[in-house]
């Protein structure tokens, strides 16, 4: 699992390669909130292309970056999510919170303008 | 009912071995030629099962899982079985949302996920003994 960071101005985009489950959401929650204290994004948005497996522990792991993010008064997105990730993002209700976008412009200009 | 196939898998109660126990499972059911959607819910109902295990039924250490998969006609049945602390109140485990431990930040929709993406998902359990995790699902033939 890799992790790749791209900022936008204050919005921190984050693309994660590989599988997200319990044994890997571990590494990617403390990567991710190192990330956020060092650099203070406003916003965050996760790129999925490259997730071809997420299940309720990666539910967990999201909440949890939103919930950090809000909390600043920033938003969340999400784009290139897979359909079968799609599925148990619906399941858990996640797209309620985390907006999930058709591509990644459409998903910077809308989280930039709030 | 006749079993055409039947595995079984047993290994211990790491995280590193989550991967490879949906892994494996998802390389058994594909003789039945599922849809990619399919096997994508067989695995993720696995991964919440094994999951469970791991994090619940050892929080307080170590044990083996065992996973024993059967196929018949279009089905498969999964058990997953562990022998840790057990679940004292089934009901309540299964209610979307609830989560024994929320200071790990679980979604507490593990249950919920294997209801949605199985046929059939049967509980037993005894505390200070252990839990089995029974799940069926019928493969629509194309």
């Amino acid at each position: 699992m890799t992790l790749e960071y791209e900022y936008v101005d204050r919005l921190l985009i984050v693309k994660i390669n590989g599988d997200i489950d319990h044994h890997s959401c571990e590494e990617i929650r403390s990567r991710i909130d190192k990330e956020i204290t060092l650099k203070n994004p406003r916003s965050i948005l996760f790129d999925m292309d490259q997730v071809g497996f997420m299940d309720s522990s990666g539910i967990g792991v999201l909440i949890g970056r939103y919930k950090l993010i809000a909390n600043s008064g920033g938003k969340a997105g999400m784009i290139n999510v897979k359909p079968q990730i799609l599925r148990i993002c619906e399941i858990c209700g996640l797209q309620k919170i985390i907006r999930i976008y058709t591509g990644k412009k459409q998903a910077i200009a809308s989280i930039k303008e709030c | 009912m006749k079993i055409d196939n039947e595995m079984k898998l047993e290994f211990i109660s790491k995280s590193q071995n989550e991967s490879f126990a949906r892994s494996v499972v998802a390389a058994f059911v594909a003789q039945l030629d599922p849809t990619i959607e399919e096997l994508a819910e067989v695995k993720t109902a696995v991964s919440e099962a094994v999951t469970n295990a791991i994090i619940h039924g050892y929080a307080c250490g170590t044990g083996n899982v065992e996973i024993l998969a059967r196929i018949y006609d279009n089905t498969v049945e999964i058990e997953v079985r562990d022998y840790g602390a057990g679940i004292a109140d089934i009901e309540l485990a299964r209610q979307p949302l609830y989560t024994s431990k929320p200071e790990l930040e679980r979604s507490g929709m593990g249950f919920t996920v294997m209801e949605t993406f199985m046929d059939k998902v049967e509980i037993e359990s005894l505390p200070g003994e252990g839990t089995v995790v029974r799940m069926t699902k019928t493969l629509k033939t194309v």
